[in-house]
């Protein structure tokens, strides 16, 4: 179980986190959705360890692990899609998965199986990894996170930009993952697939002044009229669901 | 045309020597982004460990190596774990002004601790022993060094493009966020890459120190040449701080060759007449 207690997050002075309380179980996947600026990607990077945050404000199995570097947060099984892919230019698409995987744990996940099960990669491993189309560079960044075999695996928003035919192909890896046990956190600008790829989700209201950490949780399918509620909290979102 | 052969050759072994002194430049630009002013004093304080090791230990100027490249590889460790890594990724002037301060610390201390005098490196006759190739003598000193920079040249120059230590560094120079994302300790990492560098200084130091004499205040001028190196072959380029420090020194050979005062003079004039007609370096790409 990882979960978030009452999570306070700041940028310097800026305070972008309001007391978010959030859970998530093992083999579970949830979305997150709220407006732009509602904090979903802070909450990301503060449970990965990107934005420091109180000791106790982050339980991995009821232990208190916020705040801890990127890396050990890895080694824990916990790890980040950032939003916008953040291929390194410099490697190939190889040497992006070889340097992701040699960092984290052993596990069902290999370059090796990824590079047998998307021929795509396999056939542009030795191109710089920024020179492939934007769906690619998807796969690759999530496979770049899912070689560190995490047991939680934070997605910033996976389809940003894309083709149809690329998300569809992004989210069957993400499918293939999930059959192996791994539990997903996904933000995305697209609500409508985030609640139809999740058995939870939770939406953060971004009141006067920012998030006030007021959290509506729902399940997809249970209740449209519920979920419709919880949008219409910002018209924004009511857009995106009608889109 | 031996002179001029001859010339020629001195000056390339000479230049691999600068290339030598760059590559630690190179390195802490092209990963940390950070330019370190005390360079040369560290390169001065190789010269002067291994001066206090032959002393004590009563060994040559190589055998001193033994002692002073581990030695000056911890001392870059903890330098950079320490002091430098509070200053890392926090823009340009911060290292910049942090840098500045250890460099003219540095000097004092050396001038504290070893007096003003110059000294050199005794290597004995090996430094006298040379080869007649065709009418062109070839001293065996300078021969030995610039195997010596052409081999780490090409062993660092491996190790950045085929190995975990390349890729995190390659990773870390493009993006330091995400590459804490997918595990790399950053922290650590600058202190492992700037011990290297300083044990690459250390080899550079003791071939330069048996060459010319050295004092607590000829720091800026090695920071200079080897800075010359860097910016001449194009930033963040290894092979290009390679060819950057061997043109340097055959243009101050040359220039030497004029007349006997003028060999710096010519290197920076090269310096400046490369930089104008490729800013971006002999090897550097051209800015986006």
């Amino acid at each position: 179980m990882l979960r978030t207690d009452r999570l306070d997050a700041y940028y310097g002075l800026f305070q972008a986190l309001f007391g978010l309380s959030f859970q998530i179980a093992p083999g579970e996947t949830v979305a997150l959705i709220g407006s732009n600026g509602a904090g979903k990607s802070t909450l990301l990077r503060s449970i990965v360890g990107s934005v420091r945050t109180r000791r106790d404000g982050v339980l991995l199995d009821d232990q208190a692990i916020g705040g801890d570097s990127e890396r050990r947060q890895l080694n824990r099984g916990i790890a980040l899609v950032p939003e916008g892919r953040r291929l390194f230019p410099s490697l190939t698409v190889l040497e992006n998965l070889q340097l992701a995987a040699r960092n984290g744990r052993p596990g069902p996940w290999s370059v090796e199986r990824l590079m047998r099960e998307f021929p795509v990669m396999q056939a542009f491993q030795h191109r710089p990894a920024t020179a492939l189309s934007g769906g690619q560079q998807q796969l690759v960044a999530l496979s770049r996170a899912l070689v560190c075999n995490p047991k939680y695996l934070l997605c910033d928003e996976i389809s940003l930009g894309l083709s149809p035919v690329a998300v569809n192909e992004v989210y069957d890896l993400l499918g293939r993952a999930r059959n192996d046990g791994l539990a997903v956190v996904l933000v995305e600008q697209n609500v409508k697939r985030a609640l139809a790829e999740s058995d939870r989700y939770y939406c953060i209201k971004k009141g006067p002044g920012g998030p006030r950490g007021s959290i509506r949780i729902g399940r997809p399918g249970a209740s449209r009229a519920s979920l419709l509620r919880d949008l219409t909290w910002k018209r924004s979102l009511k857009r995106c669901w009608a889109a | 045309m031996e002179t001029f052969i001859e010339t020629l050759l001195g000056g390339l072994m000479l230049g691999a020597l600068y290339a030598l002194f760059g590559l630690g430049l190179s390195l802490s630009l092209g990963v940390m982004k950070m330019i370190n002013i005390a360079h040369g004093d560290l390169i001065v304080l190789g010269a002067y460990l291994c001066s206090t090791v032959m002393q004590f230990a009563g060994v040559g100027p190589f055998v001193s190596l033994v002692a002073v490249v581990p030695l000056m590889f911890v001392i870059g460790y903890v330098l950079q774990r320490v002091l430098l890594n509070r200053v890392v990724g926090k823009g340009a002037l911060t290292p910049l002004l942090l840098t500045f301060g250890l460099s003219i610390v540095l000097q004092n201390v050396l001038q504290e601790t070893f007096t003003a005098d110059t000294r050199s490196l005794q290597a004995g006759d090996l430094s006298l022993r040379g080869f007649d190739i065709a009418g062109v003598s070839v001293g065996l000193l300078p021969l030995v060094s610039t195997l010596i920079s052409a081999v780490i040249f090409a062993g660092t120059s491996w190790l950045i493009g085929h190995s975990h230590l390349g890729r995190q560094a390659r990773a870390v120079a493009d993006d330091p966020g995400t590459a804490r994302l997918v595990g790399v300790n950053d922290g650590n990492f600058f202190a492992l890459v700037t011990g290297f560098v300083l044990a690459v200084i250390a080899l550079a130091a003791v071939m330069y120190g048996i060459r010319t004499p050295f004092s607590p205040t000829s720091g800026p001028e090695r920071l200079l040449y080897s800075f010359e190196a860097v910016v001449l072959g194009g930033l963040g380029n290894v092979w290009g701080t390679f060819i950057g420090g061997l043109v340097i020194g055959v243009a101050q050979l040359f220039g030497a060759k004029v007349s006997s005062g003028l060999g710096p003079f010519f290197g920076h004039l090269v310096f400046l007449i490369a930089l104008l007609a490729r800013p971006q370096g002999l090897l550097g790409k051209a800015q986006r």
